[in-house]
């Protein structure tokens, strides 16, 4: 069981980049009056089969022929389903994946979320061949991070580059603060 | 709030920098397993601690820092292999920042393996 909820997030989304995924969006939503946090990632990688998402979901399935396949989504689900909440996922051969968690938000065994901003920071900087659409909303404020525009205006200078990096994380930081006043989800 | 022009500004300034460090094979890697076992493990604060001490002491130009997937060794995690141009691949087992910050100091500054972190340190079962 991961600790908290981002590490299933960079969990998942190194799923996404192994699937050959292009654009990957990742969206993190806390909504008071209905009481959810919503965990939505939705990639254009290669895609599962009815059989494969099957497949995923079964801690004890033990006929795969790739290593893919093992506790990660097992224990999300579960982390989400335990606080009353939902797990999703749709997925098309060919198309994509949308892997949808929906934890109640004040529930006692709710994990909390994290550091969602190391996670999507590390996603970032590691994969700079992915394009990331990251949404951070509480009830109506948010805020969208989109690695494209980042992109457009770097031209060939890489994340990886540590004033970018640096940049990279202030950015989601200091947007993050201004979403949820420093409250913690 | 950050803005955009502040990433516009580091552009201008990095602009004529880039490209004098076109990737060359002299490179030392530094790799971390980001799996599932490796980041139940802790991996991630792993990985950051490494990128932000090879930043801190000016490395940046001889290592490049990467994630892999699951190496099959998940009791193991968090694992970070080094691998120097022309030495053997150096695998060190259940890392945390502490160690990183060492694994830094004394072997991609210092160029002496750590050995009592390493995976040849460990009774293998």
């Amino acid at each position: 069981m991961m600790p908290e909820i981002s590490l299933n997030v960079l969990d998942v989304t190194e799923n996404s980049t192994r699937a050959g995924a292009k654009l990957v969006s990742i969206l993190i939503q806390a909504d008071h009056q209905a009481d959810t946090l919503t965990i939505r990632i939705e990639d254009d990688g290669c895609g599962m089969t009815p059989e494969q998402v099957e497949q995923v979901v079964d801690p004890f399935f033990t006929t795969r022929t790739t290593r893919k396949v093992g506790l990660g989504i097992p224990f999300y689900k579960y982390a989400a389903e335990s606080t009353g909440g939902s797990f999703s996922i749709r997925s098309q051969v060919g198309k994509g994946t949308v892997v949808t968690a929906a934890f109640g938000l004040s529930h006692i065994d709710r994990m909390p979320l994290g550091d969602i901003t190391s996670t999507i920071h590390t996603l970032i900087v590691y994969h700079p061949e992915t394009d990331f659409v990251y949404t951070y909303q509480i009830d109506e404020r948010s805020f969208v991070l989109d690695t494209r525009e980042f992109k457009e205006i770097l031209g060939d200078v890489p994340f990886s580059e540590p004033e970018v990096s640096r940049y990279i994380f202030e950015y989601l930081t200091e947007n993050k603060n201004e979403v949820d006043q420093g409250a913690v989800l | 709030m950050k803005t955009l022009a502040e990433l516009k500004a580091i552009r201008e300034k990095m602009q004529n920098q880039v490209g004098l460090r076109a990737e060359d094979h002299n490179h030392t890697r530094v790799v971390v397993g980001m799996a599932t076992c490796g980041i139940a493990a802790g991996a991630r604060p792993v990985l950051t601690k490494l990128s932000q001490e090879i930043q801190e002491r000016g490395l940046t130009d001889k290592v490049a820092v990467t994630q892999t997937g699951c190496i099959g060794l998940c009791q193991y995690e968090p694992i970070v292999e080094v691998m120097v141009p022309g030495e053997a691949k150096v695998t060190y087992i259940r890392m945390n920042e502490e160690k990183a910050v060492e694994v830094v100091n004394r072997h991609l500054v210092g160029g002496h393996v750590v050995d009592e972190y390493t995976l040849g340190a460990t009774d293998m079962k």
